[in-house]
């Protein structure tokens, strides 16, 4: 085996296009650590499902190597890549039971009748699924076959197992369930996973890291909090979590902190993450609830007057949709707590927020 | 039960024939192509002329079949049918077939009476006869620059005259062809035929060249495959063999000993709605002339002995006719009459025999 | 949910009615519209399809000549002792030869002479001759004796157990013919003479050829379903309609053109003489015999299976295929283990779709089968349009029938009916 600090997979300089005009993938360079949950993560059409193909050994990359274990793999065919895979739509074969389906991969690599008994046992038990061993796919229930599909894709002791939205076709409960079962499987197995999908409550639930892909390219690729906390462009902060846009004018830059025209007027103290400079547009991101309803005077550096445009009530908490700068799609959540303010829609409110929760990042 | 059939028959029959007939229409069938010609040209124009009846000609391709299913359902379509011989005995026995009047029919020029004037066994209960017409081989002159096949043993002479052969799927009358090749004379072919022997030998007589028979089934099939060169010498009906030669030009030539003869006949389906219109026809298209004109247009000869002499040139190709006639008398030396009484004994036997054989 | 005693009043609706009463003729109503909406069409299917299906086994059997032309023949013939006597005693006799006579007054002795003649070779003649002679013959006389004068056959155990036979009202003789079986003169059956054997070999070589012809269109047909299946779909629809192109042709087209190809001087011999594959005197036959019939007739019933199989192969998921080579199989082993068994169903009902059509194929043997490629519909066709021997027929197709059936229950029994998808 090889060295436990290299990276299991590394993705160099890999371009991947289709019809030789459009690049799907642009230029992916991704260090996917042993025993890593790595989430690819974007829109459809942004390039990940496409990587994970090429990950697995079905689509050839056009351009770049990809290593497993530091070994390129380009030229190795997928049965001989040692990787489990789990499919969207579970991939289960029909016309054999659970067990079969189970023992499969293990009659491929030539093991002894009882090492695959008690392995299928053991995978089964790992899926909790023990009584399902006679039955047919067609049978269970999509959350029992979900699983069995994550048990086949684990029980020849893969290194890395890619999962392509294994959850896309689950009801809200089953699906919250599933997430923390693959989860935990993971933690207790020591096995890489790298995981795509287009849900990032999916994604912040699971990994160890996100690799936000959009346009053929990864947007950013961090630790969950850091992806929500620190957004590095407009793109990231858009797609993770909800998100406040204000767009503006970079007016002035002092060191780490900056001043934004905003263009329905007003100037806003932020945070320079990404800025092209001094009179450059810029994103403003802001998250609705880091926003404060009437702040105390002098606690934090923005200040602006506002509109109630519409409230929702969602029990937690309130929505209140606020007209702020000449932006009427302005976003606050107000939490429902003991003694928070009391809004009416149609009146006048302050709203504020500290310097360092809006980042002005790229156009 | 009955009822049943005749329903599901009739359902048959209407796919055959659509077209109700009408009394001053006449429904004539026969076998299509250069033969009914030959009829339209020397009775239906003349007699259309005449009497001003509409006459509705339709084709078919021989046997009872179709007058069966019609009988059966007791639709009638068809008022005048050209039926060979043997199929006139069936259908009579079966009562397919109305029974027709021998004393209507007209006498000959010279006054002698029809039944004398017919040739011996041309007139049947069920079928007054036209034509007499006669399967014979005919060879591919330039196949045989030597000089070509005389006699029908010959035809069983592969090593004498190699070369494909082409005979019709069937026994008849390849069996009568076989026992003339082995040198039974013509006049004790069915005597031979009639022992489980003479059967054998016949069927030993083929065996012999079978490896180089090609078969045919319709009779268009044996000038083509000459012309095609697929065959050196083929069994046909003398009248297609003409035709091409006369018409198309083709080096073929017809051997003539050995040959069966047989007769087409007028008959009336039973139950036909204008069988008194149909007998008129009949009486009319069956005098001397008519028989004569026909002769003009196809290589049949006519069946009354009043007729030949009359018998002109080909009416596009400008050849004499008499001498292409199965009844001329130089071609006629060793010609033998197909014995249908004979076949309607033995076909089914024999049907199946040939079928085994040939799947063999 | 509180339990309901079983001594509770039966619940009624609000005008009185009790409920199951109400629901049941709710229920009928919708049953009787449902039956109204197919009724045409079990109309249309009795009087098409089972109605003739029917009427075609029954006239199989069915003997009627004798008891509609000479009706006192069969129960005369019924009361011979065939153990005692070697030819019917004269009374018996006496019964026919009127019959005979009468029947030649009818002029309906040509129905009886043809139908003896099926058993008999032969004898057709004889009874027409027969009828006529004896039609003459007036007062008493003893009537075997005038009989065997007539023809000394009359004097044959042989005839008589024919005619007795023939006499009967329903018959297994045409079954039994179309078996190559037939009965002998103490009416024990036996096998035809060798000479006149043929419905059993047609049978098999019908049996046989229709299973090759089977096996040809599933590996013509799998590649290219699969080829369809996988490929974009406007590729695969272009590929679709160049499978459905010979399919909207005319089949005497598709069939005359076969000939116009493989014949002697067709199209491929002059191209491998032209070749020089071989010399012009070596041309081979590829036509007109079985070659031709199993070439052109695979070529008719292919579009019968790439449809099964296409519509079966286009819902299987290409991820099944690439889980299994996830999972480590080669892309043989993925294919065989994983893919083929998921097509099974289609070639399952592509190939009955083909084995039963080519079992009943008719006009393609017809023209380009030659002597060698003819089936057994090509002999049906025969005894219906050229010796009119209907009911020998009918036996054939009632046994082509049962033989269907009988594929069809095994089918059913190794595979499952269920399990064979159409699409």
């Amino acid at each position: 085996m090889a060295d436990s600090n290299e990276p299991i997979v590394r993705f160099i300089n890999v371009q991947k296009s289709y019809d030789g005009e459009i690049l799907v993938v642009k230029n992916l360079n991704l260090d996917i650590a042993r025993g890593e949950f790595l989430t690819m993560l974007g829109p459809s059409g942004s390039g990940k499902t496409t990587c994970l193909m090429m990950l697995a050994g079905f689509e050839p990359a056009t351009n770049g190597d990809i290593t497993l274990n530091g070994k390129p793999i380009n030229n190795v065919p997928p049965h001989k890549r040692g990787i489990g895979m789990v499919f969207q739509n579970y991939a289960l074969f029909p016309h054999m039971t659970v067990a079969e389906n189970l023992s499969f991969p293990l009659e491929v690599r030539r093991m002894g009748k009882d090492e695959i008994e008690s392995r299928v046992t053991r995978a089964l038990e790992m899926v909790r699924l023990p009584e399902m061993a006679g039955r047919r796919p067609g049978q269970l229930s999509g959350g029992q076959q979900q699983r069995v599909a994550v048990a086949r894709a684990l029980v020849f002791d893969p290194d890395l197992v890619l999962m392509d939205e294994p959850l896309g076709a689950l009801d809200k409960n089953p699906r919250e369930e599933m997430q923390y079962e693959i989860k935990h499987i993971h933690e207790s197995l020591g096995v890489s996973v790298v995981y795509v999908t287009h849900d990032q409550s999916e994604a912040l639930t699971m990994s160890n890291r996100i690799a936000v892909f959009n346009d053929g390219i990864v947007q950013q690729l961090s630790t969950p909090d850091a992806l929500y906390e620190r957004p590095e462009n407009a793109f990231v902060a858009q797609f993770i979590g909800e998100n406040n846009r204000l767009m503006g004018t970079v007016k002035e830059v002092n060191g780490e902190s900056c001043t934004i025209e905003v263009d329905g007027g007003g100037a806003v103290i932020a945070l320079a993450v990404n800025i092209a400079g001094k009179g450059e547009r810029t994103t403003l991101s802001l998250r609705p609830e880091r926003v404060t309803i009437n702040p105390p005077e002098g606690s934090v550096p923005n200040v602006f007057e506002g509109t109630v445009e519409e409230l929702i009530y969602l029990g937690d908490h309130i929505r209140a949709r606020v007209n702020v700068c000449g932006h009427d799609d302005f976003i606050v959540k107000v939490p429902n707590a003991s003694g928070h303010a009391a809004l009416k829609e149609k009146t006048k409110v302050k709203v504020g927020w500290e310097f360092e929760d809006c980042r002005a990042l790229d156009a | 039960m009955k009822s049943f059939l005749k329903l599901t028959s009739l359902a048959v029959a209407g796919l055959f024939a659509a077209s109700a007939a009408q009394a001053d229409t006449l429904t004539i069938v026969s076998w299509g192509g250069a033969y009914t010609k030959s009829q339209i040209e020397a009775y239906h124009k003349p007699y259309i002329k005449k009497t001003g009846v509409t006459i509705n000609s339709e084709d078919y391709s021989g046997g009872l079949a179709e007058v069966k299913a019609q009988v059966e359902a007791g639709n009638v379509t068809w008022d005048l049918i050209d039926l060979e011989l043997s199929d006139v005995v069936r259908g009579c026995d079966e009562g397919l077939l109305e029974e027709l009047p021998l004393d209507g029919l007209p006498p000959a020029p010279d006054g002698t009476p029809a039944a004398k004037d017919f040739l011996p066994g041309t007139l049947h209960e069920c079928g007054i006869a036209t034509i007499i017409w006669s399967t014979i081989y005919a060879y591919d002159k330039t196949k045989f620059p030597n000089g070509g096949p005389q006699t029908m043993a010959d035809f069983f002479d592969t090593k004498k005259f190699p070369g494909k052969r082409a005979m019709r799927k069937g026994p008849k009358p390849n069996l009568e062809f076989a026992l003339m090749g082995d040198g039974v004379p013509a006049d004790k072919v069915y005597e031979v035929l009639s022992t489980p022997a003479g059967v054998d030998r016949a069927f030993a007589m083929l065996d012999k060249i079978r490896a180089d028979v090609l078969w045919w089934e319709a009779g268009a099939q044996p000038p083509q495959m000459l012309a095609d060169g697929e065959v050196a010498m083929a069994t046909a009906y003398n009248g297609r063999i003409f035709n091409a030669v006369a018409t198309e030009n083709m080096p073929f030539e017809i051997v003539w000993d050995g040959q069966v003869w047989d007769l087409d006949l007028w008959s009336i389906p039973k139950g036909s709605k204008n069988k008194a219109a149909a007998i008129e026809f009949i009486k009319y298209s069956t005098d001397t002339q008519r028989l004569a004109d026909q002769a003009a247009w196809i290589s049949y000869g006519p069946a009354r002995a009043s007729s030949i002499p009359l018998i002109g040139k080909h009416a596009e190709a400008g050849v004499e006719m008499g001498p292409q006639m199965p009844t001329a008398p130089e071609n006629f030396k060793n010609a033998l009459q197909n014995d249908c009484e004979w076949w309607a004994d033995h076909q089914d036997e024999l049907n199946e025999r040939f079928a085994a054989w040939l799947a063999k | 949910m509180a339990d309901i005693p079983a001594n509770q009043a039966t619940l009624t609706t609000a005008d009185g009615v009790p409920l199951k009463t109400k629901l049941r003729q709710t229920q009928r109503r919708m049953k009787m519209r449902a039956l109204g909406l197919v009724l045409p069409l079990l109309a249309f299917i009795a009087v098409t399809f089972i109605w003739p299906i029917g009427l075609m086994v029954y006239r199989g059997v069915d003997n009627p000549v004798f008891s509609e032309v000479m009706p006192n023949t069969n129960a005369a013939l019924a009361r011979w002792d065939t153990q005692a006597d070697e030819i019917p005693p004269e009374d018996i006799v006496a019964i026919v030869a009127r019959d005979l006579a009468q029947a030649r007054r009818d002029k309906t002795m040509g129905r009886v002479a043809t139908r003896m003649n099926y058993d008999l070779p032969g004898s057709r003649s004889l009874i027409t001759s027969s009828a006529r002679k004896l039609a003459k013959i007036e007062g008493d006389v003893v009537w075997t004796e005038e009989m065997v004068k007539i023809d000394k056959r009359w004097g044959e155990r042989k005839t008589w157990m024919a005619m007795r036979l023939a006499s009967e009202r329903y018959t297994m003789a045409f079954y039994m013919a179309a078996l190559d079986r037939t009965f002998d003169e103490d009416g024990n059956i036996t096998m035809q003479p060798e000479e006149r054997q043929i419905y059993v070999t047609l049978f098999l070589r019908t049996v046989w050829v229709s299973l090759l012809i089977t096996v040809l269109c599933i590996l013509l047909a799998y590649p290219i379903s699969y080829l369809m299946a996988t490929l974009p779909l406007r590729t695969s629809n272009l590929l679709m309609v160049m499978v459905l192109l010979p399919f909207w042709t005319s089949l005497l087209v598709r069939t005359t053109s076969w000939i116009v190809l493989l014949q002697k001087q067709g199209v491929l011999n002059d191209i491998l003489v032209f070749i020089g594959v071989f010399s012009d005197e070596g041309r081979i036959r590829m036509i007109y015999n079985m070659t031709g019939t199993v070439i052109a007739m695979t070529h008719i019933l292919l579009p019968f299976m790439v449809l099964p199989l296409y519509s079966v192969m286009k819902t299987i998921s290409p991820s099944y295929v690439r889980a299994a080579r996830s999972l480590g199989a080669t892309p043989a082993r993925a294919f065989w283990k994983i893919y083929f068994p998921q097509s099974v169903p289609g070639i399952g009902a592509g190939s009955i779709l083909v084995f039963i059509l080519a079992v009943g194929y008719y006009i393609t043997p017809a023209l380009v089968g030659g002597e060698s490629g003819q089936l057994i519909s090509n002999f049906i066709a025969f005894h219906m349009q050229k010796s009119l021997n209907w009911s020998l027929a009918a036996a054939l197709g009632g046994i082509l029938l049962g033989g269907v059936l009988a594929l069809y229950w095994i089918y059913n029994k190794l595979v499952g009916i269920d399990n064979m998808k159409m699409g």
